[in-house]
């Protein structure tokens, strides 16, 4: 009988009281947290909040001020032979060699790890890239060259993976081709790091996200749990002049109720009765029910809109 | 080793595919050779004009054979007006006119070319000389003068351009190839990259001297080669071959340079200015596109503090001067000192990132 034994007690990336400074600027102010092996961990806040300078201190590219840093359980910094083939990264810009084609950039990298040519040319596949292999890199989308430097990140098979802002910069479709690839990489059973200023991916990838800004975690945890605990109203939709505002005050007690001429909103903790109200009087035309999202989450730790 | 095989498969795949590059290091080269070649063509023999008016018997009556020995270094004209002869010869379109009176040949030329005018007086001297001798019946004289030159017979301008700028073109190659990769990559994040990976910078820097090496070579055997047809002529000496590590210790010690200009360059213009600045006027003093005899002292000084001026004259050594292979080393020990000490600097001030 194959007995398998839960390692929970050591985590992949143990991160404590990391500080970095550029002068008087606080990039980084004492940031601490913990990621499990497996898991879909996702740092997020606006430009500037210090997510890619603490990326880059754990991936062994700075040297913190002070704090500690463990993947798996080695120091990244100084450059550690014994970590980097253990962990790919993919750069926020993607850092390809000058007029190689594709498929030369795969190989290359791969070959840096010693990985097989064959092995390189399978994660070429993987990405979706196998009929681009060999055209130079500069004559491919923005969104296949984000999959090819994700494939390069990943061609030597690390257990830990560190993405910086993947998907800035692509629009929407390939963005969503991305998230695939991207939730293939972690079911697959490695431990994925990703910073992005999209709430909505974060929302949607991540087991667990942090939210940074000005160089300081905020609060952290499951995106559901922290919208949840947000415990923010519900936002119902109609098309103005469906019902009277009069009307709307009548059927829906203690709800906040705004019309600006498009829509008539309520905002309210208890959706359902109202929602029936609306359904008995036939007045759900333009209907569009929206639950708090991790937006509202920021917005409220945060006290102002969401800069991404 | 696979990772240095591959980074130097990236390098030269890059290097080939870069058009810029190759023109510069290859056809610019040996465009340059093609112009310094037909300037200096005839550089040799340059032929003095002078013109004859009316009948010089000493000159009419030279025989065929000695007149094509004259001809290689006077050009003869004949006329018959003295007068428009004389002007010619005062506006510095000929260099004499000669007429004879008599027993008397008179030479007329003008002061303002007195190097041209001490030429045509010694010819027509000789001539003289010789005419009297005939008359007075002497055929076979008790001495002779023959003169000959103390190098090679062939030592025509393609013989020092040769090496000279193929000199110039190992060591802009050699710079330029080490500035742009270092810079670009760092630019292009490739060398944060690459500090992601497990790779050595040793490998790193291994994978640059062997292309560099390899480019090298190839200009070498292309320059060379075209040098050798026939329309260039260049002779090689018996121990042409010793000029290979000479190359490959100056393609070191212009590696070394290069890399100092990509540590302190954030752009590759930067760099590639920088590198011009070095290489460019280090050309001109260290005799790669034409020799420094005539250079004043204090020039010649100071270009054998420059690592070109060694690895040039060296090449000429080996390649046309005929001197055996041990005449490089002292040459190979200083180009290998200098390389030492740049890349020491260079390693001193080396960054990974930007920023």
């Amino acid at each position: 009988m194959v007995v398998r034994v839960h390692r929970m007690s050591t985590p992949t990336i143990e991160v404590s009281d990391l500080r970095k400074a550029y002068g008087e600027v606080k990039a980084v102010d004492g940031v601490s947290f913990e990621v499990q092996s497996g898991e879909f961990f996702g740092i997020l806040g606006p430009n500037g909040a210090g997510k890619t300078t603490t990326l880059e201190m754990i991936e062994g590219l700075r040297e913190p001020d002070s704090g500690r840093i463990a993947v798996l359980g080695e120091s990244p910094w100084p450059r550690n032979p014994k970590l980097l083939p253990r962990i790919g990264v993919q750069l926020q810009a993607s850092a390809f060699f000058e007029r190689l084609t594709a498929r030369e950039q795969i190989r290359t990298f791969a070959s840096l790890y010693g990985v097989s040519a064959k092995r390189a040319d399978e994660w070429l596949a993987i990405v979706g890239l196998e009929e681009m292999g060999s055209l130079p890199h500069e004559k491919l989308s923005g969104g296949q060259q984000q999959r090819l430097s994700i494939a390069c990140a990943l061609a030597h098979d690390p257990d830990v993976v560190f993405l910086d802002e993947p998907t800035s910069g692509l629009d929407p479709q390939a963005r969503r081709n991305l998230w695939d690839v991207l939730r293939d990489i972690n079911q697959q059973g490695r431990t994925v790091v990703l910073t992005t200023h999209y709430l909505d991916e974060a929302e949607s990838l991540c087991d667990r996200v942090a939210i940074m800004d000005h160089g300081q975690i905020l609060q952290s945890g499951p995106p559901a749990v922290l919208v949840r605990e947000l415990d923010a109203p519900t936002r119902i939709a109609i098309e103005s002049g469906t019902i009277s505002l009069d009307a709307a005050r009548a059927l829906a007690d203690g709800a906040e109720i705004d019309d600006d001429g498009v829509s008539l909103t309520f905002a309210t903790r208890q959706p359902a009765p109202i929602l029936a109200a609306l359904a008995e009087r036939d007045a759900l035309r333009g209907l569009s029910v929206r639950g708090a999202t991790l937006e509202d989450v920021f917005l409220n730790l945060t006290g102002r809109e969401y800069r991404a | 080793m696979t990772s240095f095989v591959s980074l130097s498969k990236a390098m030269a795949l890059g290097f080939v595919r870069d058009k810029t590059a190759t023109f510069f290091t290859i056809l610019f080269p040996l465009m340059f050779l093609s112009v310094f070649g037909a300037l200096f063509k005839d550089s040799g023999v340059s032929k003095t004009d002078v013109l004859q008016v009316g009948s010089v018997a000493v000159l009419d009556q030279i025989p065929a054979d000695a007149r094509g020995d004259l001809e290689q270094v006077l050009k003869i004209t004949k006329t018959d007006d003295l007068a428009a002869a004389l002007e010619k010869v005062r506006a510095g379109d000929s260099a004499a006119a000669v007429e004879q009176q008599g027993g008397k040949v008179i030479v007329h030329f003008s002061a303002a070319d007195q190097v041209k005018a001490a030429t045509v007086r010694g010819i027509m001297e000789s001539i003289v000389q010789q005419g009297n001798l005939t008359m007075a019946g002497v055929t076979t004289p008790a001495l002779t003068l023959s003169a000959e030159p103390v190098e090679d017979k062939s030592m025509k301008a393609i013989q020092y351009m040769t090496p000279g700028l193929l000199g110039w073109a190992i060591a802009s190659g050699a710079t330029f190839g080490a500035a742009l990769t270092l810079v670009s990559w760092r630019q292009k994040k490739i060398l944060r990259r690459l500090r992601l990976s497990p790779v050595s910078v040793g490998s790193i820097v291994t994978a640059r001297v062997g292309v560099s090496i390899g480019i090298a070579l190839l200009q070498s055997a292309i320059f060379i080669g075209v040098a050798l047809l026939p329309a260039f002529g260049l002779q090689l000496s018996s121990y042409w071959w010793a000029f290979i590590p000479i190359m490959v210790a100056g393609t070191l010690a212009f590696l070394s340079i290069g890399l100092l200009a990509g540590a302190v360059s954030k752009t590759p213009e930067a760099a590639s200015a920088i590198a011009n600045l070095i290489v460019l006027p280090m050309a001109f003093l260290s005799g790669s596109f034409f020799p420094l005899d005539n250079a004043p002292g204090w020039l010649r000084t100071l270009s054998n503090f420059l690592p070109l001026k060694h690895l040039v004259t060296s090449m000429q050594d080996v390649m046309v001067r005929g001197q055996s292979p041990t005449a490089t080393l002292p040459a190979i020990g200083i180009l290998l000192g200098f390389t030492v000490v740049v890349t020491g600097a260079a390693a001193m001030l080396f960054k990974w990132d930007d920023v």
